[in-house]
């Protein structure tokens, strides 16, 4: 009966054997690639966790939020504040703080949005992402308006002092300590959020996407579990955005702007929303688009916007869910 | 002892008596159909008891327990449970990821988010002998869309009984299915609601059926209990014959005219 019942789980050995040739490649990568390409796929690395974060309500729970920018904003502002007011430069302050900030907002802000499902939940996380957007503008006294708040690499340390980038030329050795750090959270991560998802709690997540009604039905307290979803959501996309500032060196209130929850939700489309892979190829491949966009035209949104009907019309299900699809045909002949 | 008890029960859609002064009792471990012709106020009945509707007036007593206003998640926890008219399943999630979810949801384990289902071998063990009590081990791995209408009519049945609820509603588990199909069915779930001691209300539009399965009959019209009995009193009664089959006389339920 237990090898039966193990057969309707993920198999863990095809899983290993796809991640374990993944993660060399990664680790490896620096010493083959330059600097510009590792940070790239730093900045792809955290956009992921934002949409593995954000593809738990989307993909698991069948809500589409349009504000996410505001939890990747919380965390990237949160983290500048600490460096700019109180001078903190410990990575790991940065995180635990920006997490405290992010956990708190989304759950206030899920515990309006839940009450509500469809466009009307998508136009609450949208209208509450604006009001945080308009704060960052407004309060320019404390948030830099739009100058934004500058977080230097040079101040930052990595775990709990052990690694720091003072002096001259430093900044190469930063890209490559801050590309491990963010592989590493972003292994974490990934995990975790694979046992989220396979999770009795996971489960009811997805039955609740399927048939509210029964699972309701079933006794599963719907609105409780949903915001558990957000709260789980927004805090990942919380991270996401500590661990862009550093990186990214300026945080500014474009990062809470609507334009950046399409981005996360182009992004999820992108790779597949309904696979658990899906934001993560998504969210790489969309950084490096939208950099070779940019770098290529002026016209640049255009470009996207061509990817994006193409990917509406002919990939609906997305990278990842058209190559499984395919690979799905392959095995059965 | 009386297991459920509605008093004076009423659901009124404006000027539509959808249930109207309905006042019945339930006992322990008994099978009852319900029927009556279409828009008489079964499904309503059934529905507003589950509390998928509110009363507009009444009480309803669940073991001695006033639930007129309690939750679906409050009397689901009680020991309600229910199966749908229109098949109401999680299409994307697979026949056996069903049943766990209920048995999870039963045993307070699905608000656990760091732990893997499928380890939970307890769980799984479990959900393949419901599957198996309702012949669907073979379709375990299949995603409850793909299942045919009368392996998904199971499926929906298999997910209340997963609840070990004390009072479980059936409605029409054998509608759009072939005949062929309707009788094994049905003899799947008697064996088991029987098998199991569970009090079961059924609604049902063939009268084959319900005549051989129910320990009592409930007849409604209009939203209210028109009569009730025994399966023999109820096929000799010449006015719930001629309201279910417009026809009356001794033999009028096995007459094929």
């Amino acid at each position: 009966m237990q090898n039966d019942a193990s057969r309707t789980g993920p198999s863990m050995l095809l899983i290993l054997a796809c991640v374990i040739p993944i993660l060399v490649v990664l680790v490896a990568l620096p010493k083959f690639v330059d600097t510009y390409q590792i940070q790239l796929l730093t900045y792809g690395l955290i956009y992921a966790i934002a949409g593995l974060g954000f593809n738990l309500l989307l993909g698991y729970t069948g809500l589409l939020s349009f504000g996410h920018s505001a939890y990747f904003g919380l965390g990237a502002y949160s983290a500048a504040f600490m460096a700019k007011y109180f001078g903190v430069g410990s990575m790991e302050i940065y995180i635990l703080g920006g997490l405290l900030i992010t956990g708190l907002v989304s759950a206030a802000f899920g515990y309006i949005c839940v009450r509500h499902t469809r466009i009307f939940f998508g136009i609450l996380t949208l209208a509450l992402s604006q009001v945080l957007w308009t704060l960052a503008y407004k309060f320019f006294w404390v948030t830099g308006g739009t100058d934004g708040l500058r977080v230097p690499f040079a101040n930052l340390t990595l775990l709990g002092g052990l690694i720091d980038f003072k002096g001259r030329d430093t900044y190469q050795a930063f890209t490559q300590s801050y590309y491990y750090y963010v592989l590493f959270l972003f292994c974490i991560c990934t995990v975790f959020m694979w046992v989220i998802v396979h999770s009795p709690f996971g489960k009811a997540l997805q039955a609740i996407r399927d048939n509210e009604t029964r699972a309701q039905f079933l006794g599963v307290r719907i609105r409780h579990y949903r915001w558990f979803a957000f709260l789980l959501s927004g805090s990942f996309t919380g991270l996401a955005g500590i661990l862009w500032v550093p990186l990214n060196g300026l945080v500014t209130p474009d990062i809470l702007y609507w334009p950046f929850s399409g981005e996360i939700v182009f992004m999820t489309v992108l790779g597949g929303f309904r696979t658990f892979t899906g934001p993560i190829v998504g969210a790489v491949v969309f950084n490096y688009l939208k950099v070779y966009a940019v770098a290529s035209t002026a016209y640049w949104q255009l470009l996207l916007g061509v990817v994006l009907v193409v990917l509406v019309l002919a990939l609906p299900t997305g990278i990842v869910g058209t190559l499984s699809r395919l690979f799905g045909k392959f095995r059965k002949r | 002892m009386n297991l459920l008890e509605t008093i004076n029960l009423k659901k009124y859609f404006g000027e539509t008596h959808a249930v109207d002064n309905v006042s019945l009792t339930i006992a322990e471990r008994e099978f009852v159909s319900l029927v009556g012709p279409n828009g008489a106020g079964k499904t309503t009945l059934v529905n507003v008891v589950s509390a998928l509707f509110r009363s507009d007036s009444g009480k309803i007593l669940f073991k001695g327990d006033d639930i007129t206003h309690t939750s679906v998640t409050e009397r689901v926890k009680a020991g309600i449970a229910r199966s749908f008219q229109i098949v109401n399943l999680f299409d994307d999630l697979t026949a056996f990821d069903n049943v766990t979810l209920a048995i999870f949801s039963r045993q307070g384990k699905t608000g656990n988010p760091a732990t893997l289902a499928h380890l939970d071998h307890e769980v799984s063990a479990e959900a393949d002998a419901v599957l198996a009590q309702f012949n669907l081990t073979s379709k375990r791995k299949e995603h409850a869309r793909d299942l045919a209408q009368g392996e998904r009519k199971l499926l929906d049945v298999a997910l209340a009984y997963a609840l070990k609820p004390k009072l479980l509603f059936l409605d029409e588990p054998t509608s759009g299915v072939s005949t062929r199909d309707k009788g094994q069915i049905m003899d799947t779930i008697a064996s088991v609601v029987r098998g199991e001691g569970i009090t079961a209300v059924i609604i049902e539009h063939d009268m084959d059926v319900v005549f051989k399965y129910s320990d009592r009959i409930v007849v409604m019209q209009q939203g209210a209990i028109l009569a009730q009995g025994t399966p023999d009193a109820i096929r000799n009664n010449d006015q719930v014959a001629m309201i279910l089959l417009g026809t009356s006389g001794p033999d009028a339920f096995t007459r094929k005219d």
